[in-house]
């Protein structure tokens, strides 16, 4: 009944000659796929860095605008200034809201109560930029005008889903044995969160943080609407009162103005941007990987 | 209150000279079992009287009827074929298992006379009285004398807490090795240690009760031997209860021993408390056919 001879040489026999040829085929484009994902990374930093490298300077980063948009010379600074305030300012609102309801979510929800919760996230994490900002703009920007304030609000409703997610994720990792020891001992739930569960997690909470943060950094559109009528040449630290000169906003005027000067500029804004957000989400996988590798120990 | 560390009773330990590879080929009925069966049983303190006790997981009736005695400053053991209820049941005595959904536990489970499912109790207080080991050793990922430490910090034991953290390092019989590197992660430890640190972390908060299942299971010989050596040390303090599927273990620690089993009726699968006796009994007279089938072999 066997079609093939079992005591026969063990080269390839029936259709296993084609099925090789099918696996080979596939096998290589999948690779090729691959290898275009990288291709298409390098070539974005390769020509922001080859075009904005010539800007970098100390001054650069050092030196405000010298003169109007319009014109040249000078650096990024207030820029740098501003788009950190607004950042850090969103990161201190969407951070402990987040993580909050991480905890929500692992440590004292039903799953009934998780689903939906989680749903909710994940649609949150999909509204497109413009529609926040549009948001903020009703909320805010019409009544008391536009503020640094208002981008660091879009920017943290842009953050949340992102912390609130990567955080549960953490902190369902964390064994069940640790919690168990620690209800053990007569301890409250509470504080084997805070005790137990968030220390051992921490490096997953920071490593979300820091990605929701390089995320936010480069929004522009929500910044569009609520942070974009801004002195180009001055610093401003009044986060509440005024609006605050950005980088995302600098490489966008920058660019929009013509002239072959502020287009350098523009460049060298986008390498600083970028740079920002390649160290930030290499060295927060590079703590994820070295969390993991606690955790598992 | 009571004497944190066992070591520094007064009372002589017969068998602490006893070494560890000893306690491995032990006999099945220790010398010392039959030893600490001359003191009746029935003049012991009650820690836990339990009447009729039933648990279900959702629908599943997983412990039918339960009805035993638990007696104070006394090792009583749970053998008995795996899933036959034993952990379930000591998880039961300090309620562990108010968090998985769908459990429910029906009868009358008494804790020095207080009912442990009364509504009005407060299900961390039972806990912070009625300590717990568990198979696997899971130290928190936290220096050795933070482990140890925590909790007494949390439940508001902060004088003393170097010499609380000794103590129980001591009672533990963990000491020695650790002394010189209290700083360090604890899960630097081998198994056995981080066991035995386990065990320093509850009696740190000095509970009444030490439940511990199959806290050895997980462990090679050697470390198992220093533990049960450890668990002999803890009864002058404690009230142990140990579940093991190790028969030979049963017999060389614990005084009393339960056996479990499963009785299997149109498809559904009960734990039940067949016998529960002195230990001696148990191995050398068992008064129940099916107590009898196991503790010789023949089944499990
Ligand atoms: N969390 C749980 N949810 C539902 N059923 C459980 C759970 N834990 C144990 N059981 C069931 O209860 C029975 C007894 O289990 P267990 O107490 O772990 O037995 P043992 O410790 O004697 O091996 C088994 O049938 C098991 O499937
Ligand atoms: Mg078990």
């Amino acid at each position: 009944m066997s079609a093939i001879d079992h005591t026969g040489p063990l080269t390839a026999t029936g259709n296993l000659r084609r099925r090789q040829r099918v696996d080979r085929t596939m096998r290589a484009l999948a690779t090729g796929a691959a290898i275009f994902a990288v291709a298409i990374l390098v070539i974005v930093i390769y020509s922001i860095a080859q075009r904005g490298a010539s800007q970098l300077s100390i001054g650069f980063l050092t030196k405000n605008p010298t003169t109007t948009i319009n014109g040249t010379g000078g650096g990024i600074k207030n820029a740098i200034i501003g788009s950190g305030l607004i950042v850090a300012v969103a990161t201190a609102m969407a951070l402990p809201l987040g993580v909050l309801i991480a905890i929500y979510l692992t440590e004292f929800s039903t799953p009934r109560m998780a689903a939906p919760i989680r749903l909710a996230l994940d649609l949150l994490n999909g509204l497109p930029s413009i529609v926040i900002g549009v948001f903020v703009f009703g909320l805010i920007v019409l009544s008391s005008g536009e503020t640094g304030f208002a981008g660091s609000f879009a920017l943290s409703i842009i953050m949340l889903p992102l912390i609130a997610r990567n955080t549960a994720e953490s902190l369902t990792l964390v064994p069940k044995d640790l919690r168990d020891a620690s209800h053990a001992l007569g301890i409250s739930r509470w504080r084997t969160t805070t005790g137990v569960v968030i220390p051992s997690a921490l490096s997953g909470i920071l490593t979300g943080t820091v990605l929701a943060i390089a995320r936010a950094a480069g929004e522009t559109a929500p910044l569009l609407l609520t942070t974009s009528l801004f002195n180009p040449n001055a610093t401003s630290f009044n986060i509440f009162g005024t609006s605050l000169p950005n980088i995302p906003l600098d490489i966008f005027n920058l660019s929009e103005s013509g002239g072959a000067a502020n287009q350098a500029s523009a460049w060298g804004a986008a390498l600083v941007l970028m740079a920002f957000i390649l160290v930030g989400s290499l060295s927060a996988r590079a703590m994820l990987a070295r969390s993991r590798r606690m955790m598992s120990r | 209150m009571s004497d944190l560390s066992p070591t520094r009773s007064p009372e002589s330990n017969m068998d602490d000279s006893r070494s560890e590879a000893d306690a491995v080929s032990m006999p099945l009925i220790a010398p010392l079992a039959a030893e600490q069966q001359s003191v009746s049983i029935e003049t012991r303190e009650v820690v836990f009287d339990l009447k009729d006790i039933n648990v279900y997981y959702g629908t599943a009736l997983a412990l039918e009827g339960v009805t035993m005695q638990i007696y104070k400053n006394v090792i009583t053991a749970m053998i008995g074929p795996s899933g036959c209820g034993k952990s379930t049941f000591v998880r039961s005595l300090n309620r562990m298992n108010d968090s998985i959904p769908g459990f429910r536990l029906t009868g009358n489970a008494l804790y020095h006379g207080n009912d442990i499912y009364a509504s009005s109790v407060d299900p961390v207080e039972v806990r912070r009285r009625i300590g717990m080991v568990f198979q696997k050793p899971n130290p928190f990922p936290k220096s050795i004398y933070d482990n140890v430490a925590w909790a007494p910090r949390i439940l508001g034991m902060r004088s003393g807490l170097d010499e609380r953290v000794e103590q129980a390092l001591r009672g533990a019989a963990l000491w020695d090795e650790v002394k010189d590197r209290l700083k360090r992660s604890a899960l630097g430890l081998s198994g056995g240690q981080q066991q035995r640190l386990c065990i320093a972390r509850s009696i740190a908060i000095e509970p009444d009760v030490l439940l511990l299942d199959e806290p050895a299971s997980a462990l090679d010989p050697i470390a198992t031997a220093s533990i049960e050596e450890l668990m002999h040390q803890l009864k002058r303090d404690y009230t142990l209860v140990i579940v093991t599927h190790n028969m030979q273990q049963a017999a060389r620690v614990a005084e009393r021993t339960a056996f479990f089993s499963l009785e299997v009726s149109e498809g559904k699968r009960t734990g039940v408390l067949v016998e529960y006796d002195d230990t001696t009994k148990i191995f050398t007279r068992p008064s129940d056919k099916r107590t009898e089938d196991y503790v010789t072999g023949r089944f499990g």
